[in-house]
């Protein structure tokens, strides 16, 4: 395999500067006259704004300016818009209540922006916000999704009656219930899938700065898709047309869905810049990252499986009440929604689905996507409940999902919650992956653990996701307010080399080795004469960002559409030069070639042809070799794999030790499989961390106590081992020109049930069928307490 | 607020300055020197993003005031490499993908040469997993980051 082709491990080219100390992330730019942004937060959840006093504030050593929500009100700019509008049922559209980036009259969670101050440096800055004197009317908050639905509760929005954003639903309640009525058996789960804070190691930043000359704005921010930020905060939030508003989103340190949004010290910081003439600065440290940054997940959910009496499926009925937070984030409602009640079937041929959503808003942070964002509940609540049913009908847990999957000869296959799956083999992922774990000796290693006291317990998780968001018609029919393409250009330079341009965006992805990988293989350059640009709306034709697993399978086919553009120019530049018919001419390796002769010409002499054309086809054919495309995909991709946890649990302690993982994933084709099995590691831990340790906890009074890394828990290298994992290339992405389908999110996606059902495996030698995640040693021991009582 | 002229050496380079006395190792570094490669992740000595070498031992130098670092021999991860040539843990990264968005990965490396330091004569996985525990990562899931370390090991105490 030549260096650089597709499905070669080659290293990563951005590796060099990130190890070096030469990454260049928002908070290391630093722009001349520089001034310094301290927001000041809400320290209630629930509470009227009295009285905000900033006089000290400005008299403070260095302050610059401050400003509050009576400023931000009073400049008539808008609130942060919502880029997804659910309709419930009847048609009647979501609440959308207002969300001004500062608020002038409650604050509707802890951390909620009041004001801003501005002064020479940082610290400055933030020792003059402790002089602003604000007085509150505290109210009473609602925190869980419980308090929030009672009769009489306090309104976080007043607007919006009982709390409820909206009441949707998928699919035929009749139908449904017609189905649980013919049923032999009904596997019923009551589910918790807990808060999650995505905590990117780099906390938010921003910069903004005004050019009075061009009445021109520069941003940069840590964002995963820039274009979309543009767009959110120039056209809704603004007023600022694209022609003056650069974006820039440079090295951003993760993101995993907080860093999609459009959060509001973008907003306050290009706002303020023109009050006060100069460049300001705002960086969050990590308490403002847990109160501001959008929090994932959050569901309770009641599931019903109904079976015929040889454990087919019958029948899925879900009802979940799904937590917004104090406000609707940018895609907030879409997510337990379309990326949720729609991934239902799973791997599974349930004929009839019944979904019920109800979305709440809390006084509690923000609630939005994050890793996986629907899919990993989806898929949470399909397998605990299979494998509660295999437990209860005695039908062996990979017996039971062997009679109902959907078999590969049976795709494309429309599924009853909207979707249509064009390929996989989800029968082969399985049997590698018993394969891979060694399921068959498993209960020697059990009777080996029990011998040391211990339990120990194997679990399954079988998924599929919907990725390469998406189709910009279904999408928009779905309530999207913007198209889910990407955009590519692909810039041959006189010399051969290449510039590629994407609007895809790289925060931990690879793109810059993968994206120039599928270009050398599509263009026939050595990789290294190719660089991939991404990351500012002053230099790519337009994008719309990472997230969804979508860069590769959306934007990847942006760049293979943008190749086969410059392609189709070089054979008419080649069949010139060769003094053939275009239809003569074949592409290959680098060369155009007339077929059936020797008569050929490098790619490399046809750019150069492009911009010295001396003997050139000018009338018919205009200079340059720099084509641009944008690719709307057909349909979603579907990855989907088969994980395995095993766990071991010291009675004395409760203490769950995952002593093996093992994951068989279908990504479709694979360019770069060493980054891919990166991808994979980084996934399964964030899915590990939901089902193990991480969960987002509030008080009583809305006070978020898990809000440092001190109070949150995560894994760190000795919570996790090492991993075993393995990519099936056998049924490839049907619908986009690379055949891939993306592996950013499948990680998070399997993980946590597989883990989880580990530990019920474990535990059901005890008599114990039940315990909600995080499975922590304090919460495995209690229940192993009172199954002895 | 009161100043205090500190005086270090940062990779091999004297440096001093008038701070803050409040001024923190990493605040020094990132905003007076410009060493922009040391990372601040949180603000509890959780994260270890911000790792440095003090007199040969990695700190986290958001838990060190500039003062404290007064006459001390600091390394970054700027002070690394000689010229083009990697040091072996930087390469051994590199070599393993053992880094993603490359945000915790300057301090990843700095405890991760501290670990091969203490522990020349063996290291194995078992060790590198307990010892890195002060360094968060959210991208790679430490599989890679782990890798690294032991193969590091190796060329540095061959």
């Amino acid at each position: 395999m030549p260096d650089g082709s597709i499905g070669a491990p080659i290293k990563r080219r951005e590796d060099r500067r990130f190890l070096t100390g030469n990454g260049r992330y928002v908070d290391d730019i630093n722009r001349p006259n520089q001034t310094y942004a301290w927001i000041v937060r809400s320290s209630l959840a629930h509470a009227k704004i009295k009285r905000i006093d900033t006089s000290k504030a400005e008299k403070a050593p260095g302050v610059v300016r401050v400003l509050t929500g009576a400023d931000w009100a009073a400049d008539g700019v808008g609130g942060l818009p919502c880029g997804w509008q659910v309709i419930g049922k009847n048609q009647t559209p979501m609440h959308e209540p207002p969300h001004p980036a500062l608020v002038a009259d409650k604050v509707r969670h802890v951390g909620d922006n009041l004001a801003v101050v501005i002064a020479e440096t940082r610290t400055q800055a933030r020792d003059a916000a402790e002089l602003i004197d604000i007085q509150f009317e505290e109210l009473p908050a609602v925190v869980t999704m419980a308090d929030a639905t009672k009769k009489g509760a306090a309104l976080v929005h007043d607007s919006v009656p009982d709390n409820i954003c909206y009441d949707w639903e998928l699919g035929d309640p009749a139908a449904c219930d017609a189905q649980f009525k013919g049923a032999a058996h009904v596997t019923t789960l009551k589910l918790v899938n807990n808060r999650l804070v995505a905590n990117p190691i780099e906390p938010r930043s921003a910069i903004a700065e005004y050019d009075a000359s061009g009445d021109h704005y520069t941003l940069y921010t840590t964002s995963q898709n820039p274009h979309v930020i543009r767009l959110l905060m120039g056209a809704f939030v603004l007023s600022i047309p694209e022609h003056k508003l650069r974006v820039v989103a440079p090295d951003v340190g993760g993101g995993f869905g907080s860093k999609i949004y459009h959060y509001a010290e973008e907003a306050i910081v290009t706002w303020a810049s023109k009050k006060v003439g100069r460049p300001i600065k705002w960086t969050a440290d990590r308490s403002d990252s847990f109160m501001t940054d959008a929090q994932g997940r959050d569901h309770l959910t009641t599931a019903e499986l109904a079976l015929d009496k040889d454990g087919h499926f019958l029948a899925l009925r879900v009802k979940t009440d799904a937590n917004m937070g104090g406000y609707l984030s940018t895609f907030a409602p879409a997510i337990p929604t379309y990326l949720y009640a729609t991934l239902l079937a799973g791997l599974y041929k349930t004929p009839v689905i019944y979904c019920n959503v109800r979305a709440i808003f809390t006084n509690t942070v923000p609630v939005d996507a994050y890793r996986g964002a629907g899919r990993p509940e989806a898929c949470y609540l399909l397998e605990r409940l299979v494998e509660q049913a295999a437990r209860e009908t005695g039908i062996e847990k990979t017996e039971i999902r062997r009679r109902n999957f959907i078999a590969k000869a049976e795709m494309p296959y429309q599924t009853p919650v909207a979707l249509q799956y064009d390929s996989g083999d989800f029968i082969r992922n399985l049997e590698d992956g018993l394969k891979s774990a060694d399921y068959a000796g498993f209960a020697k290693r059990r009777t080996a653990s029990e011998k040391n006291g211990k339990l120990r317990g194997i679990g399954l998780a079988t998924y599929i996701e919907a990725c390469g968001i998406a189709p910009s018609a279904v999408a928009g029919a779905l309530g999207a307010r913007a198209g889910l393409y990407e955009a590519a250009e692909v810039r041959m330079h006189p010399t051969g080399s290449v510039t590629v341009f994407t609007g895809s965006h790289q925060h931990g992805q690879g793109h810059e080795t993968t994206f120039a990988q599928l270009v050398a293989d599509g263009l026939g350059v050595p990789v290294e004469n190719v660089e991939v640009v991404h990351g500012d709306t002053d230099r790519i034709p337009f994008g719309m960002g990472t997230y969804g697993s979508r860069s590769l399978a959306v934007g990847g086919s942006a760049i293979v559409k943008a190749m086969d553009k410059i392609i189709a120019k070089g054979k008419k530049i080649a069949a010139h030069l060769l003094e053939a018919a275009v239809d003569d001419i074949e592409f290959a390796n680098g060369t155009f070639k007339v077929s059936g002769t020797d008569k050929e010409i490098g790619i490399g002499q046809v750019a150069l042809t492009a911009y010295v054309p001396h003997n050139y086809p000018i009338e018919e054919l205009e200079p340059g070799l720099d084509e641009s495309a944008f690719y709307d995909p057909k349909n979603f991709t579907f990855p989907n794999g088969c994980h395995i946890a095993e766990v071991e649990i010291d009675c004395d302690t409760g203490e769950v030790t995952l002593c093996s993982f093992n994951a068989v994933d279908d990504f479709g084709k694979i360019i770069n499989p060493m980054i891919v099995e990166g991808q994979v590691h980084g996934g399964l831990v964030q899915g590990i961390g939901q089902a193990l340790m991480e969960d987002c906890v509030y008080g009583e009074d809305g006070q978020l106590i898990t809000g440092s890394f001190n109070d949150y828990s995560m894994p760190r290298a000795d919570t996790v081992p090492s991993f075993t994992v393995a990519a099936n290339e056998g049924a490839p992405c049907t619908h986009n020109p690379l055949g891939v389908k993306g592996c950013g999110e499948a990680g998070t996606i399997g993980a946590g049930a597989a883990v989880i059902n580990a530990v019920i495996d474990a535990l059901a030698t005890r008599g114990i069928t039940d315990i909600a995640m995080p499975a922590t040693s304090h919460r495995v021991w209690q229940a192993l307490q009172q199954s002895k009582a | 607020m009161a100043t205090t002229t500190v005086s270090m050496t940062v990779n091999g380079k004297k440096v001093s300055a008038d701070v803050e006395n409040r001024t923190l190792l990493v605040q020094y570094l990132r905003e007076s020197l410009g060493l922009t490669g040391t990372h601040v992740g949180c603000d509890t000595s959780q994260c270890g993003a911000c790792t440095v070498h003090v007199n040969g031992k990695p700190i986290k130098s958001c838990t060190m005031l500039a003062r404290a670092a007064d006459g001390a021999e600091v390394t970054t991860i700027e002070g690394l490499a000689v010229g083009d040539k990697l040091h072996p843990m930087q390469e051994a990264f590199r070599e393993n993908h053992a880094l993603q968005c490359g945000f915790c990965t300057p301090g990843m490396v700095m405890s991760a040469i501290g670990i091969v330091e203490r522990n020349k004569a063996s290291l194995d996985e078992k060790t590198v997993r307990h010892e890195l525990e002060g360094n968060f990562c959210r991208c790679t899931g430490y599989h890679n980051i782990v890798k690294a370390i032991l193969a590091a090991h190796k060329t540095m105490t061959a």
